[in-house]
């Protein structure tokens, strides 16, 4: 017989025996088509459309949610075994980076033609699905809005010492800063990042740290993406004393897009995602549930955002923003890493 | 008793192959980096040779350093005062001590940020008196300080097992040879507790050479920033492999210089014979003050990240709906992490018997590749066996067993450390004698070694339970598709500045290691040493 310690043991032993046959019956697929999706965007954000997908369809989606250069890496490292689909990427830098590493294959002429030009690789690889502005987010009281820069340039201006902040390690604001030496060139890039540097910029870890230092009175002004400020509001359920403004001069709207891997198995499955990403309802559910710019021609965005067209955007090929490695390095060489 | 080893003798052939299996295993991410850096070519020396690159490894040895040595004098202080003297409360005292283990270090650091940063609490609770302005957390300061509050349980954890498994009979002896309390502490105690403060030191460096959460959120340039930089930045997997190998480098440095300085003692009793209990040190006049610093440390430890949380769950609308879906991922979390401790357990016993039991060269090798992982960041191991799992993992990729094995990868050092430590202090007489009464070699192991290591394995088992219920990288890249463990939803909200929603699961995984952690130690005071 047992005795109670045996008893316990067995007892724990079942147990882990069932639960570990729970994760993996989770794990076997289900009849019917599927789509694999390796996704750089959280969960929070993507979720309900990709439940909404599968109502509609019923073809499931099976998602793994990580960093974009985490999910990037990953395909990367998988290489033609990979068993990913598709690749929905936080910023056009890593789709870049995948399409330059011959890892994506042109989607059909009817689904990219959707989206405007700017937002899409020229060749076709991958697309825009929903757009972020770099902004510079400030406090009303403490910024009078007649005082605010025509361009994120005139930051280095001695009236802006110690009142900024900025994310350095941020994919966002790195984008930015590639973007700036593709448009202005590599030694006005360097200059302004110095410039800005000697200006006691502030170093945050992220864009939502830099809205609640903003918030907190730490400091003045900040350089991060528009939706911060609405995303936080909405969470808070309060309005927040802050605005955001978008420099005449040019804004940079980088993309949160998807691309086909060229290994990708369930290719019909993947197409018909993305188009169902790119239909209103979803390109809505971007525009007014995290506020972002929708990309698919004729949707508004939401209603507390200056329209797209009426944006200016600097005239850059966003497949450049893979060009990332020049950028930390030059950020390394004046000692912002 | 130190007393010189015992006769050197061949190891049995099963055991020596298990442990060659599992250090086979560890050394996967090893060869990966060899593989990436092999493919770099010439583009290798100029990476290796930036000015930077001595800089911040610099940056990093001297925080692991700092860190390393504040963690263990709190260590040892707090398991001194918490089993071995009349300290009021000491049972809870034991388990709140070792609850700062349970807390990931994204929402530690966060917390810590949000109660000392500039405009944090602590400055607007001052601000009446006219502070404007709090010394600086960021930077080398911030990071030691926040590394020692979240890593000195390790060395708390097996310096308690250690102290637990200390005859008294050894300081009563000393006693009577007219040595002071101070003294016998000294000249007795720590000595004795040099594997078990040398097992936990050990962990606390090669964790802070890993640790990114903490880091990049405190703004200290450490080693592992320049690698995060290569694979978020540049997504250059080689420049990042060359860094990675230089920290294994590093870490082959620690571990050589932990084997000279562990030296060569054995820490077993002489003597046949039960261990009597142990005698409490009245504290006298000190026994509240005391109590006082306790409580401080605590606040600041566990209090203030607790606070932060439950500010969250009471600014979020759907809490109830939220901990309800937080079920599931908890039956995950909570499966994969019992696994993966049962797991590093079983990967543990034979590279510690084999390293303590018969010394050699090659056992000495064993035991160090079983420690790489722990220095690694984690996406770097889970990027290994990604290149090995895709290639001839075949339908275990990226599969539940996958994502223990990278578990025990990852922590499998928590495991080894503390068995380590406990296998020290059992006399291989022990076994010999079981031998001379008849009993097998393996019947010895079964009914004599194996069941004198349970403390060790239980704290073992805990720390590497409670590790990887805040794992992050390599459960996204590795776990199963669609599956999803509280720490990766916590992450996953807190990326989006949606921190209402991380504090259903945040609140539920502090609850579950928390309970953990007083399931062990309630059963370490129940009796069984």
């Amino acid at each position: 017989m047992l005795n109670r310690r045996q008893w316990f043991l067995v007892l724990v032993v079942m147990l882990g025996v069932l639960a570990a046959g729970r994760i993996l019956w989770m794990g076997r697929s289900s009849e019917g088509p599927e789509v694999v999706v390796y996704s750089g965007r959280s969960q929070d954000l993507i979720l309900p459309l990709l439940e909404q997908f599968t109502q509609e369809t019923g073809i499931r989606v099976r998602a793994r949610y990580g960093q974009t250069s985490e999910m990037a890496s990953t395909i990367l490292e998988e290489g033609r075994r990979s068993p990913a689909d598709l690749f929905f990427a936080q910023d056009a830098g890593a789709l870049g980076v995948l399409a330059r590493h011959g890892r994506l294959d042109p989607l059909p002429k009817e689904l990219a033609e959707l989206v405007d030009p700017r937002f899409r690789s020229p060749d076709g690889t991958w697309i825009g699905l929903s757009g972020r502005a770099r902004v510079l987010i400030y406090h009303p009281d403490r910024v009078p809005a007649d005082s605010l820069p025509e361009q994120l340039r005139e930051l280095c201006d001695p009236y802006w010492r110690g009142r900024v902040g900025w994310a350095p390690a941020n994919g966002s604001f790195q984008a930015f800063v590639t973007a700036m030496r593709h448009t202005d060139g590599e030694s006005a890039a360097t200059e302004w990042l110095t410039c800005m540097r000697r200006n006691a910029t502030r170093e945050y870890a992220n864009n939502t740290s830099i809205v609640l230092a903003v918030a907190a009175g730490e400091i003045d002004v900040g350089l991060v993406n528009h939706y911060y400020l609405h995303a936080l509001q909405r969470s808070r359920g309060q309005e927040l004393n802050l605005r955001n403004h978008y420099p005449e001069e040019g804004v940079l709207v980088n993309v949160a897009g998807i691309g086909m891997l060229k290994t990708a198995p369930n290719r019909d499955a993947a197409e018909s995602l993305i188009s169902f990403l790119l239909s209103e309802s979803s390109q809505r559910y971007f525009a007014d549930k995290i506020f972002e710019y929708p990309l698919a021609a004729g949707v508004e965005p939401h209603a507390d955002l200056p329209s797209i067209q009426t944006l200016r955007t600097p005239d850059l090929d966003l497949n450049r923003l893979d060009d990332l490695e020049r950028t930390l390095r030059l950020m390394e060489s004046i000692g912002l890493f | 008793m130190l007393a010189r080893g015992g006769l050197r003798r061949k190891a049995p052939r099963l055991l020596s192959v298990s442990a060659m299996l599992v250090a086979g295993l560890c050394l996967l991410p090893v060869i990966y980096l060899l593989v990436r850096c092999w493919e770099m070519g010439s583009d290798f020396w100029p990476v290796l040779f930036r000015s930077r690159t001595a800089i911040i490894l610099w940056n990093s040895v001297s925080l692991a350093a700092a860190v390393t040595v504040s963690s263990a004098l709190l260590g040892v202080a707090i398991a001194w005062l918490t089993v071995r003297t009349d300290l009021p409360g000491r049972s809870f005292w034991s388990v709140v001590t070792c609850l700062p283990l349970v807390l990931p270090s994204y929402v530690g650091a966060f917390a810590f940020i949000a109660a000392f940063g500039p405009h944090g609490m602590l400055q607007q609770l001052l601000a009446p008196w006219g502070v404007t302005r709090l010394p600086s957390i960021y930077g080398f300061g911030g990071a030691w300080w926040v590394l020692t509050i979240f890593s000195y349980p390790y060395i708390l954890l097996s310096v308690r097992a250690g102290l637990r498994g200390l005859d008294p009979s050894v300081e009563e002896a000393a006693r009577c040879l007219g040595r002071s309390g101070p003294q016998v502490f000294r000249e007795i105690i720590l000595p004795h507790l040099r594997p078990s403060i040398a097992a936990g030191a050990l962990l606390v460096a090669l964790y802070t050479l890993s640790d990114f959460g903490a880091v990049s959120l405190l703004r200290y340039d450490a080693f592992t920033r320049a690698i995060f930089i290569q694979y978020t930045g540049a997504l250059d997997r080689g420049a990042a492999a060359v860094l990675a190998l230089l920290l294994v480098g590093l870490t082959l440095m620690i571990l050589y210089g932990e084997y000279k300085m562990r030296g060569r003692a054995r820490y077993y009793r002489p003597s046949a014979g039960t261990m009597r209990r142990q005698p409490l040190v009245s504290l006298g006049a000190w026994r509240w003050p005391l109590v006082g610093v306790l409580s401080v440390l605590t606040f600041i430890s566990l209090g203030i990240p607790i606070s932060v949380i439950v500010y969250w769950l009471v600014q979020d609308p759907d809490r109830w709906l939220h901990l309800w879906q937080s079920v599931d991922m908890t039956l995950n979390s909570v499966t994969a992490s019992g696994f993966a401790a049962a797991a590093a357990l079983l990967a543990g016993i034979p590279v510690v018997l084999f390293a303590v039991r018969y010394p050699s060269r090659c056992a000495r090798w064993v035991e160090r590749s079983a420690y790489i992982g722990h220095a690694l960041p984690g996406i770097v191991v889970a990027l290994s066996l990604v290149f090995f799992g895709i290639r001839w993992g075949g339908i275990f990729y990226q599969s539940f067993p996958m994502l223990i094995m990278a578990y025990v990868v990852l922590f499998l050092p928590l495991s080894i450390g503390n068995l380590r430590a406990v296998l020290l202090n059992v006399s291989p007489r022990l076994e010999e004698a079981a031998r001379t009464l008849g009993q097998t070699p393996r019947g010895a192991l079964w009914t004599v070694t194996l069941p004198l290591l349970k403390p060790g394995a239980m704290t073992g088992m805990s720390l590497v339970f409670l590790t990887s219920m805040k794992e992050l990288p390599a459960t996204l890249i590795l776990g199963p598709t669609d599956f999803q463990t509280l720490a990766t939803r916590i992450w996953s909200a807190t990326e989006e500045a949606l921190f209402a929603r991380a504090a259903s699961p945040a609140l539920i995984l502090l609850l579950v290691s928390g309970l953990s952690v007083w399931l062990i130690l309630h059963h370490e005071n129940s009796g069984h040493t």
